[in-house]
């Protein structure tokens, strides 16, 4: 296997660096990642997402992003078929630069929110939702 | 065959962190008032130590979603429903509303005594078997599929206008049959798995089978707007999977089978506030 | 072609002048992603809302850009502001080109 240089960073991190900062070795998340950000950094503070921990059923589950000053929030199921959820572009007059809605998960996976600040920079924050499959869901 | 029985801290997470909730119940839109516990009916001989509406059993999210109409999808269907109760249909030329008026006020406590006798048919009839009675023998229209999206939103805005009362089907008299017929469906297992209704939902309510949180398998929240097919099902939709999760041939909607074990397992629920349409996953 | 697409939206009827107010969205939409396969086992085509939009007296609230990861009956929940009395216009674009709209409207004390 070719390793990428974000591969032999992510190795040289280990799997506790790897928990707290939630990079993917998905090629589909990095390429919308980085066409959001255009290849800019990421910083983690100034961003809330919030995930239930476990989604009683994967088909709706319900989540709120939130970053003050905030232009857009882009959010990503980083473990579904296509990883793109929905894109949030806040208008002047946006009265928080939050929002709440309810997506569809596949399985269990990070949902991670990246956001763009008025100055241009960015930040990003990952929660871990589980999935399960039900016993007699029917 | 033994149950794996699980003990879940979900259960104790989801009542917890849910800050709407109050002892013994909710309130939809700050003014229904629904309550969640009831103390056991005698003619079920101390079968549950209580009983427990499926709100309970459901993570915060999900009881969340009952606790506003803006936020329960299963509104939708009500919304539609309306459109439908004033549409003229049939040889008759009539809608619901030629007949019953509005539906806010002629169906108050209708849902909450389903489903129960009638005289003149001489038969239990399920709220969809009168629904379809009413557009075929007075409206002259076609009858509806017994579990389509059209009958089940019409059970939903039926349900709407019973929110918050007591379920109170009656267990004797003319129906008394009926209900035992539905009592001894509940007790005996079925399908390669020899399971039945009461093996989960009164032996092992609160338990988790995988992943599922058992609940006591009542009714009064349904028709139930399902997270997992984004749409209402119906009490026989949910029986019919239920049995074939047994891994047995299932019946159909309608049947008389599950007319018989929708009255008993709606009498399980005698006490409890009409729920529907409640929100599950 | 969807059929009965509603929209729904919750507005608060007035509001403090350059308060911000929560306004909730609802449209009734299967919202198919295009994963599913029919009885056959041919995938059933894409077809979602996929762009929302809400505006106040012409000026942008907020614009979503919708994925098929959306649920069904898809929901919002946003917050705006209310500098002036006014209408709020809510669009919501289909991928087969309808476009739905609702509006609410707002006085100031």
């Amino acid at each position: 296997m070719k390793l990428t240089r974000r591969d032999s960073i992510l190795l040289a991190m280990g799997a506790s660096a790897a928990a707290m900062v939630p990079f993917t070795a998905n090629a589909a998340v990095e390429d919308l990642i980085n066409a959001f950000t255009g290849g800019a950094a990421v910083g983690d503070a100034g961003i809330t997402l919030i995930a239930p921990e476990i989604a009683e059923n994967g088909n709706t589950v319900p989540v709120e992003v939130d970053a003050p000053g905030a232009v857009a929030i882009m959010l990503l199921a980083t473990g579904n078929p296509t990883p793109s959820v929905a894109t949030f572009n806040f208008g002047p007059l946006a009265g928080s630069q939050s929002a709440s809605t309810r997506i569809r998960l596949s399985k269990t996976q990070n949902v991670t929110a990246i956001a763009k600040m008025a100055d241009g920079s960015f930040a990003q924050a990952s929660s871990e939702v589980k999935v399960t499959i039900g016993g007699c869901g029917g | 065959m033994k149950m794996t029985v699980l003990k879940s801290a979900i259960a104790g997470l989801a009542l917890v962190a849910s800050g709407a909730m109050a002892e013994g119940g909710f309130e939809i839109n700050g003014e229904i008032s629904i309550t969640t516990h009831a103390a056991t009916p005698d003619y079920l001989d101390g079968a549950l130590p209580e009983l427990i509406s499926g709100w309970e059993f459901r993570s915060a999210d999900t009881q969340a979603m009952q606790l506003d109409d803006f936020d329960n999808p299963g509104m939708l269907a009500v919304e539609a429903a309306m459109v439908a109760w004033d549409e003229v249909e049939g040889t008759a030329e009539k809608s619901c509303a030629s007949c019953h008026g509005s539906a806010e006020e002629s169906m108050v406590g209708i849902r909450a005594v389903y489903p129960k006798w009638n005289e003149t048919a001489g038969e239990v009839r399920t709220l969809a078997m009168q629904i379809n009675n009413c557009r075929t023998e007075q409206m002259g229209a076609d009858a509806w599929k017994y579990d389509g999206a059209d009958m089940s939103a019409m059970e939903a805005l039926i349900s709407v206008q019973s929110r918050g009362m007591p379920v109170n089907v009656a267990v004797d008299g003319p129906v008394a049959a009926t209900w035992e017929q539905g009592r001894e469906m509940y007790y005996t297992r079925y399908g390669q798995l020899e399971l039945s209704c009461a093996n989960c939902h009164e032996q092992n309510y609160d338990n988790n089978i995988r992943a599922d949180h058992l609940s006591q398998g009542q009714i009064n929240g349904f028709p139930a707007y399902r997270l997992k097919t984004a749409g209402l099902v119906q009490t026989h939709n949910r029986f019919k999977g239920c049995v074939r999760d047994t891994r047995a041939e299932t019946f159909s909607p309608g049947s008389a089978e599950f007319v018989a074990l929708e009255l008993y397992v709606a009498s399980r629920g005698n006490g409890l506030s009409v729920e529907a349409p409640s929100v599950r996953p | 072609m969807a059929d009965n697409v509603t929209p729904r939206v919750r507005v608060p009827r007035d509001a403090a002048a350059g308060e911000s107010i929560v306004i909730k969205t609802l449209i009734s939409h299967p919202m198919e992603s295009g994963q599913r396969k029919d009885g056959d086992g041919n995938l059933i085509p894409r077809s979602i809302i996929n762009r929302f939009t809400c505006e106040f007296n012409g000026q942008s609230v907020v614009d979503v850009t919708l994925e098929p990861a959306i649920s069904t009956n898809p929901y919002f929940e946003f917050q705006s502001l209310v500098p002036e009395s006014g209408t709020f216009t809510f669009t919501w674009y289909d991928d087969d080109g309808s476009v739905y709209t609702d509006t609410k409207d707002i006085a100031v004390s």
